[in-house]
């Protein structure tokens, strides 16, 4: 009731008269784009040892920056908790939600935000040992799994098994770390969460990460994007090309070391990409180098998945290009 | 040995306890010792040794990230910034300790150091590059939010609990309300309120820094709690003494700060640290807020999948940081205890 109550306030607030003015020009004005990211989540954002944050979440806020600043590092970032996400971005202390965060229509309708884009196409999985000679997620009746408590995956994993008439037992552990720990000292059969964290847990915890499957069953759709505020269609056109140009740029062939060799191309779809003819630039309001800006500073979607999901065992499965029979589709930039 | 047969084997029952508790540490030291000590790996480029068969606690892992926990994500060819910053702090702290640096220049020192170090922190001039207070974190943050809570709170309490005591019906309504309210609810929930409602009735373009909010919501919550403690060490001061002031005709805050106060305050020492203590701790729950502590910066440090999988090394080293500073805290309030109640009966004796 008082999350509603809140819900319902923010989106009063945030459709009726909290955007005079465009958050295009504000963000111009100031002079970066103030970024909501998660607080630490491996390869999608979380500061190094240096403390400079990466990540593919934080490689979509760059890219907002290059577009708008031809300058990736004009980005400030607000690490965000699950609870704080839609605040910050209602209450306008934010100006892009890149945080991991499944679109639903619950939350485009009610939360009084729009999602621009899906970077990364999750969904929930079931990893297990080996040894147990499992092939599918249906020969897991019986079973116990171990699930973290009060998120949507919980529900996922009842319904499924429901749907399915078997019955497992749940390990029922609120924090990560013990989680993954009662996995691997063999306290439950199965593990089960979205597929990414499965690859990350299984390539960086186990002590043979060929020791265990991830089995072929996803039994949610988890696709996950940034978010801006509901109303502001300028400022969510320019997120959206933002993101999409970095998917477009691979299907091109225009990555962040080729991109300058390319701008002679007579390729009309690069010309008009990299800015050389028409103005495309103009009329989302930036600069008409603003792509090339974004795959020479950032890179194209392939090379940012690469750098940040690659090293922890990430496949690019489905979220390789719609011509790789994968569900990255780039609307034409024209 | 007679002091043993005294103390450890003087019964039946304390010769078992003792017994148990050396075969205990005997159980337990030996493997502690070679997993911390001994098999520990203690510099790596990467965490590899520490995965190997056989290895021991793995330091490198705070080798490796101790920059990011001490500072964050404040930029790192500025971390010396941060760092003299702390160095200022430990001087102001250590000044402050010393009793014959308690005089009125100590408040200018402070506002000094203050100053100092928020040039040093924000930057913006002398050449120093502007950073954002979004970017400071690990232990600085943890010892500002620390420092800058009871130094605005414990003000705010002596007058919240004097408030309480007064006979004027609006302050003490105000002091009871203040007080009463704070208590009733935990500090998480305020520091919700401050980070997640506050934001949403603010008109547009009017919008508070998220670290400043936690402040304020920390130092409205040690406030309410000091303040009790300030009250009863109100409470224990005779009411001769008020009577004897009253008596010389001191007016209230004469009175007040000349009679009252100091042998209140003296009193309420061990509670008063106590509550420090806590506050100190406390700081930790700003997790929930996304700013980096000292003990956020740890765990986010543990993400990293080339260095995840070591948290009891991690966790181990922030237990010492915090009993460092909180064993600190201890000890000098018993020295202060001790060294107050032998000037007092020096006084006394004096008279």
């Amino acid at each position: 009731m008082k999350a509603r109550l809140a819900v319902a306030a923010a989106a009063l607030l945030a459709s009726g008269a909290l955007h005079a003015q465009s958050t295009l020009d504000a963000v111009k004005s100031k002079g970066y784009v103030q970024c909501g990211v998660n607080t630490g989540l491996a390869g999608f954002s979380q500061p190094d040892s240096r403390g400079v944050w990466k990540g593919l979440d934080v490689d979509a806020c760059r890219a907002v920056a290059a577009a708008v600043f031809g300058d990736a590092s004009k980005v400030r970032y607000t690490p965000l908790t699950a609870q704080q996400r839609f605040t910050a971005l209602q209450s306008g202390e934010i100006d892009v939600l890149s945080r991991n965060t499944t679109w639903t229509i619950t939350r485009d309708t009610g939360l009084g935000l729009n999602f621009v884009f899906t970077n990364y196409y999750d969904g929930q999985g079931f990893m297990v040992p080996k040894k147990l000679n499992v092939k599918s997620a249906k020969q897991l009746n019986g079973a116990t799994i171990c699930v973290q408590p009060g998120t949507t995956t919980e529900l996922n994993l009842a319904d499924y098994f429901r749907a399915n008439k078997m019955s497992f037992k749940p390990v029922v552990i609120e924090k990560l770390e013990e989680v993954v720990n009662a996995y691997f000292a063999g306290r439950c059969d199965v593990y089960t969460t979205d597929v990414s964290g499965l690859v990350a847990v299984r390539a960086s915890r186990a002590q043979n990460p060929a020791d265990h499957v991830i089995l072929p069953e996803v039994i949610s759709k988890e696709p996950l994007g940034p978010a801006v505020r509901h109303g502001d269609d300028r400022w969510f056109d320019v997120v959206k090309w933002s993101l999409i140009a970095m998917v477009e740029a691979e299907e091109l062939g225009l990555g962040s070391k080729t991109i300058d060799q390319q701008l002679a191309s007579t390729n009309p779809s690069v010309q008009r990409f990299v800015g050389a003819t028409g103005d495309i630039g103009k009329q989302l309001g930036l600069d008409n180098r603003w792509a090339y800006n974004i795959v020479k500073q950032v890179g194209n979607y392939g090379e940012s998945f690469e750098a940040n999901l690659k090293p922890l065992g990430f496949d690019r499965g489905i979220n390789n290009l719609w011509t790789q029979g994968g569900l990255m589709y780039a609307p034409p930039v024209r | 040995m007679r002091w043993l047969r005294e103390n450890l084997f003087g019964s039946w029952g304390s010769t078992l306890a003792t017994l148990g508790i050396l075969w205990l540490a005997w159980m337990l030291l030996p493997p502690f010792v070679e997993w911390a000590f001994l098999k520990a790996v203690w510099f790596a480029p990467d965490s590899r040794p520490c995965r190997a068969e056989g290895a021991g606690a793995c330091w490198a892992l705070i080798a490796e990230k101790h920059r990011f926990i001490l500072f964050g994500t404040y930029p790192y060819e500025q971390h010396w910034r941060p760092g003299a910053a702390i160095l200022v702090l430990f001087a102001l702290y250590t000044a402050s300790a010393l009793r014959r640096f308690w005089r009125p220049a100590l408040a200018l020192a402070w506002l000094g150091g203050l100053a100092l170090i928020g040039l040093l922190m924000w930057g913006g001039v002398l050449g120093l590059p502007y950073v954002e207070n979004e970017r400071w974190g690990g232990l600085m943050l943890t010892l500002l939010l620390a420092t800058f809570g009871i130094a605005f709170a414990f003000p705010i309490s002596i007058l919240l609990a004097l408030g309480r005591r007064t006979r004027l019906p609006a302050v003490r309504a105000l002091a009871v309300a203040w007080i009463e309210l704070v208590r009733g609810v935990p500090l998480i929930s305020l520091l919700f309120m401050a980070s997640v409602m506050l934001p949403l009735f603010l008109p547009e373009g009017v919008s508070i820094d998220k670290l400043l909010r936690a402040l304020i919501a920390m130092i409205v919550f040690a406030a309410a709690y000091l303040a009790e403690v300030v009250r009863g060490g109100l409470q224990a001061v005779p009411h001769g003494q008020v009577e004897a002031a009253d008596a010389l005709g001191l007016p209230y805050w004469r009175k007040t700060l000349l009679v009252v106060l100091p042998q209140a305050l003296r009193v309420a020492i061990p509670p008063l640290v106590n509550t420090f203590i806590g506050f100190f701790k406390d700081t930790s729950l700003v997790v929930i807020i996304g700013l980096f502590d000292l003990l956020t910066s740890i765990k986010v440090a543990l993400i990293e999948p080339a260095w995840s999988g070591f948290g009891v090394e991690a966790y181990l080293f922030a237990a010492l940081v915090y009993f460092v500073f909180c064993y600190a805290m201890s000890r000098y309030s018993q020295d202060l205890e001790r060294e107050l109640e032998r000037s007092r009966t020096h006084a006394l004796k004096g008279n």
